[in-house]
């Protein structure tokens, strides 16, 4: 679901459909609330094994959305540790095949590669950039956190969050507009 | 002679780990308050203002600037009167690595082959540059070196033809193509000269210098000065979202080199530029 509040942001929440999608543009601020799941590069890779033997995978990605994130672990009566976005880029290979399964938002920080842009044109999906280092700071968003598969994996594993408010914005839309590019042509002099 | 036991490297190591990954330096600080003054772009002075914040919250609440702690770089400046006592110097790291890791709430990002990629548990081992000099010091030089910007560093040999054109233009290409992956506004340590992996080498001890400390060669403070300048006008701006602020410094060492060469490695160093130091 996704709605305007009085100051401007876009509020997100999973599942998002593609109506939902299509209200998104580049450059949209965001306040993400509900579910969100963290994978990164190692969890991508068992996915992918899943996605090719054919069968059905741990978390089901359809309307949801995936943080690229790896925290570093929780002080004594603390929900996380600190919890920014790793780079997008290096999940791009495993990526359009979650957003061909329905996945419809993924975080991260950094450039996405053009089949990626491409696929979230075909799909409708939208990737959403959070500020990468300000990982003390977007640990206050996290409201809840529950491992959920390849708990072997340590940081990587995947974990299925709460958060309430999580700062975020609309880098790729699904109509191939991209932040990074046009804040270039903004600013370079 | 002088003693130093290897429980005195290992508590050192500890220390400058969980110091390093929660509090960045006053340099830094007095960065993102520059930058909040000239910055065009309001997301990026929204940017600029949220990882100062991050900075103030990470000291406080005695958490991670970021969940990437990174991997431990350590320069040993050992002096060879000093005897160090009790055990492998190595190993002393390593255990100090592994102690401020978990103790500190630390994540464990080393896997122990880079291709079977399992994770060893507690951010070991630590990549150690040992230099031996006269004197009985020993100085210990942590950095928690992120992997997202250290995943765009770069090496390039070009032809002494090429020279300081050649080498600007580089670190210029850099920058850019490092973009918003290597979370701007970032830092680029340069080295020049030596051979392949002494110019790598020299790249990551230059990051060490102080923000904003000029060059003590004039040459190259007007080199890094101009470089800074151009890739502040790339347009990539406080996390690639557009803007002045690309870059907070670029910082140059150089070393002598063959006749036929001009190495040049660039580190790109993020905006987390986690380091400390100490002297035992
Ligand atoms: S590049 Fe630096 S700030 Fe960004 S996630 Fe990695 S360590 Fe953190």
């Amino acid at each position: 679901m996704i709605t305007a509040a009085a100051d401007g942001i876009k509020e997100v929440s999973a599942p998002l459909s593609d109506a939902d999608i299509e209200k998104l543009d580049a450059g949209d601020r965001v306040r993400i609330t509900g579910v969100v799941y963290t994978a990164r590069d190692a969890a991508h890779g068992r996915l992918m094994q899943l996605i090719e033997a054919g069968q059905p995978l741990p978390i089901d990605v359809r309307g949801q959305i995936i943080y690229y994130t790896g925290p570093s672990p929780a002080r004594p009566g603390e929900i996380v540790g600190s919890i920014g976005p790793t780079t997008g880029g290096r999940m791009d290979t495993y990526t359009p095949a979650l957003l061909a399964l329905g996945l419809k938002a993924t975080i991260g920080k950094g450039a996405r590669s053009q089949p990626v842009r491409d696929a979230m044109r075909t799909h409708k999906a939208v990737y959403f950039g959070a500020i990468g280092g300000a990982g003390a700071v977007l640990s206050r968003f996290v409201k809840t956190l529950e491992i959920v598969a390849y708990e072997d994996l340590g940081t990587e594993a995947i974990r299925r969050l709460e958060v309430e408010g999580f700062p975020a914005i609309v880098v790729d839309d699904c109509r191939g507009r991209d932040l990074y590019e046009e804040g270039i042509k903004a600013y370079a002099r | 002679m002088r003693d130093v036991h290897v429980s005195a490297v290992t508590d050192a190591v500890k220390k400058l780990c969980m110091e390093a990954n929660y509090e960045l330096e006053p340099d830094m600080l007095r960065a993102f308050d520059r930058a909040l003054t000239t910055e065009r772009s309001a997301a990026g002075r929204q940017v600029l203002q949220i990882l100062k914040d991050n900075a103030q919250m990470a000291k406080t609440r005695r958490m991670p600037y970021c969940q990437d702690t990174g991997v431990v770089v350590c320069f040993v400046e050992l002096g060879q009167d000093v005897h160090v006592a009790g055990g492998g110097l190595a190993d002393a790291i390593d255990e100090g690595v592994r102690q401020g890791y978990r103790e500190g709430y630390l994540r464990a990002s080393i896997v122990r082959s880079p291709f079977d990629r399992v994770n060893t548990g507690d951010n070991t081992p630590a990549v150690v540059h040992l230099d031996l000099g006269p004197g009985a010091d020993l100085k210990i030089m942590v950095m928690a070196k992120g992997g997202g910007c250290e995943n765009r560093s770069k090496y390039k040999m070009l032809t002494p033809a090429e020279g300081i054109e050649g080498v600007r233009s580089w670190i210029l290409e850099c920058i850019k193509t490092a973009g918003p992956d290597a979370c701007p506004p970032l830092i680029a340590g340069v080295g020049v000269g030596g051979t392949f992996e002494k110019a790598a080498i020299l790249s990551k001890r230059a990051l060490f210098r102080e923000l904003g400390a000029p060059n003590p060669d004039p040459a190259l403070d007007a080199l890094e000065r101009e470089v800074l300048e151009r890739a502040n006008r790339l347009g990539i701006g406080p996390q690639g979202y557009g803007g002045d602020t690309t870059a907070f410094g670029v910082h140059i060492l150089t070393y002598p080199c063959h006749i036929t060469s001009l190495p040049v490695a660039v580190t790109i160093e993020c905006h987390a530029h986690r380091h400390k130091e100490v002297t035992l």
